[in-house]
């Protein structure tokens, strides 16, 4: 505490100034956003942790709860690529479970839209963020959701299942019920044994209210048959899973370790070798991959429109501190709110405010 | 000063509360005519009767203006952020029991639990191309729950009455809401999710953690508290 909104903005200029020299066009986004954009994003959830309020013409607007949203936006209205951009300003975050945490601070961000080489253009960001942050005792973790969305698509799955998991990637106690409920570990609820085994399950329905109508509710049925006749996934596909999630090592080991798991689904190894291209990009930038942390899982339920690369800086000796620098690809992202286009987009930001916190080791 | 008691301020629950007390010797009365909000304390010297509705008394307690409130725990746990930092819950009082519920309806035969609701709420946004609306006045509650039950594609609505009209007046596919009974909603062809509840709530009576008291009013408040036995 006892840092002033004035301190912390100056801290935010030095930084944007790092991300200018690098290269990066400097752009400002509005502080009102649209509620209807980021609730499509985000989902409903993002209501906990943002401040929503009433605009007689556009209806709910949210205070930006980040840049990154707006900052795609305005790329893919007009940008080309390879764009870099930069930005500073406030964020603004409702904090309902933990008052003491700031509800409105700083971020400096680097994002970087290039439609060339993933790998060069990750290892190009994370090497950036170690560079400007090297002086801190900090410990940097990445990961990779894109290699577990690869791995679900290698699995021997029908195609509705291999959806159901796709969509709660990033919600992992939901993922988790699904592979139970498909491996058969989990029992069958006796009301969807009862559905499944009924003649006319729509015999006894009773008198229809409301939008969702009986052709849905039809077709989710025969979706429920046909997944019954499925039969349960391998257990040695959730192994695999399991196995895939547990990885945590230095990127060296964990590159060794998912090439062995991709002997087994082969579907996954072009997304490991990209992280090997990764690795070796990030090599030539002098970063030490024998000694940088990876884990599968990293950033799974925190960093939700993540889809390949994800990488954090956190405070060696601060466990209070939340990460002081977080950043990843999104490329998915970009679809979404392209409006028929897409992009790859790999960038990240900083709280300097947290930074501001740590004393230097330089 | 004086310890100052919240009471819901008419119907059933101020009668029942006013029994609870009654039963172990302090007796709870409304004074003046029927429209005027006082009351008086008897059993006991220095408490003072404060008639509220339900619903603010959570918010009475934690701002430390009265000492002593009944409300529900649904109130208590949706409209106040770390309930447990400001008000303590003394004892159950044994009445006014509801349970917070996802309802959907009866002829939604092929969703019974909240990983059907979840795979419905997909297919839906795919199909109707906005996500699922539930119908609730306990927002935080239910973004808490269908967070922790990862349920995607929904959208809460606010309504603060009448909520399991919601569905047949398309407003919304499904709702969230107290019930004790369940009889609203069958008559509303809505059925209950094969789920625990979201919550079990009940009159309770509270204790603010945040009032200020002297040495007096300690004293008020450990003797009130040894008369009611909680």
């Amino acid at each position: 505490m006892g840092l002033t909104l004035a301190t912390e903005r100056a801290e935010a200029v030095r930084l944007r100034q790092r991300f200018i020299d690098a290269g990066a066009q400097n752009v400002e986004c509005a502080i009102l956003q649209s509620a209807e954009t980021l609730l499509d994003v985000y989902g409903e959830d993002i209501r906990a942790r943002t401040y929503v309020t009433q605009d007689p013409s556009r209806g709910e607007v949210m205070l930006r709860p980040d840049f990154t949203v707006p900052v795609v936006q305005m790329h893919m209205e007009s940008g080309a690529a390879p764009s870099r951009y930069t930005y500073c300003g406030e964020v603004f975050r409702r904090q309902e479970d933990h008052p003491e945490r700031a509800s409105e601070y700083f971020q400096v961000g680097y994002e970087l839209f290039d439609e060339n080489d993933a790998a060069q253009a990750d290892a190009e960001v994370f090497a950036l963020f170690a560079d400007t942050l090297k002086s801190y005792d900090l410990r940097a973790v990445t990961g990779d959701i894109g290699i577990l969305t690869a791995a679900v698509r290698a699995l021997r799955v029908s195609q509705p299942r291999r959806e159901a998991l796709m969509r709660h990637i990033w919600r992992p106690r939901r993922f988790r019920a699904l592979l139970d409920r498909y491996s058969g570990r989990a029992a069958v609820p006796p009301s969807r044994s009862a559905l499944l085994a009924a003649p006319d399950p729509m015999a006894h329905a009773g008198p229809r209210i409301g939008l969702r109508s009986d052709a849905e509710i039809a077709e989710r049925i025969a979706a429920l048959r046909a997944e019954a006749a499925e039969g349960p996934l391998c257990l040695s596909q959730v192994q695999l899973i399991d196995t895939l999630l547990a990885v945590r090592e230095t990127c060296s080991f964990a590159l060794e370790h998912l090439h062995d798991i991709a002997v087994d689904l082969p579907g996954m190894r072009p997304a490991v070798e990209r992280f090997e291209r990764r690795c070796e990009a990030l090599a030539a930038r002098g970063v030490d991959v024998s000694r940088l942390e990876f884990e599968t899982s990293y950033g799974r339920s925190s960093m939700e429109y993540y889809d390949g690369f994800v990488f954090g800086f956190v405070p060696a000796r601060r466990p209070d501190l939340p990460p002081i620098a977080t950043g990843g690809r999104y490329d998915a992202l970009t679809g979404r709110l392209g409006a028929g286009r897409s992009a790859r987009a790999v960038g990240g930001v900083i709280r300097p405010g947290l930074l501001l916190q740590l004393e230097t080791t330089a | 000063m004086t310890i100052k008691l919240g009471v819901p301020s008419k119907g059933r629950l101020m009668e029942k509360t006013f029994d609870w007390f009654g039963a172990r010797g302090i007796t709870l009365s409304r004074t003046g005519n029927d429209r005027e909000y006082s009351g008086a304390v008897g059993g006991i010297a220095g408490v003072d009767l404060v008639l509220l509705s339900a619903g603010e008394i959570p918010r009475e307690l934690a701002a430390g203006r009265i000492h002593l409130g009944v409300t529900g725990t649904d109130l208590i746990r949706e409209k106040l952020v770390q309930w447990d930092q400001k008000v303590e819950p003394l004892a159950e009082l044994g009445f006014g029991q509801a349970d917070l519920i996802v309802a959907v309806p009866a002829s939604w035969v092929d969703v019974n639990t909240l990983d059907d609701l979840d795979a419905a709420a997909a297919a839906f946004r795919a199909r109707h191309g906005f996500r699922m609306r539930i119908a609730t006045k306990y927002h935080r509650l239910m973004r808490d729950y269908l967070r922790i039950g990862g349920v995607a594609d929904y959208q809460l609505v606010d309504s603060q009455g009448a909520t399991e009209g919601t569905v047949k007046n398309l407003t919304a596919e499904a709702v969230a809401d107290i019930t004790s009974t369940g009889e609203t909603l069958r008559a509303n062809h809505l059925k209950v999710l094969e789920e625990d509840p979201v919550l079990r709530s009940q009159a309770t009576l509270f204790r603010s953690r945040t009032a200020p008291m002297d040495a007096a009013d300690r004293d008020t408040l450990r003797d009130l508290t040894e008369i009611l036995r909680v």
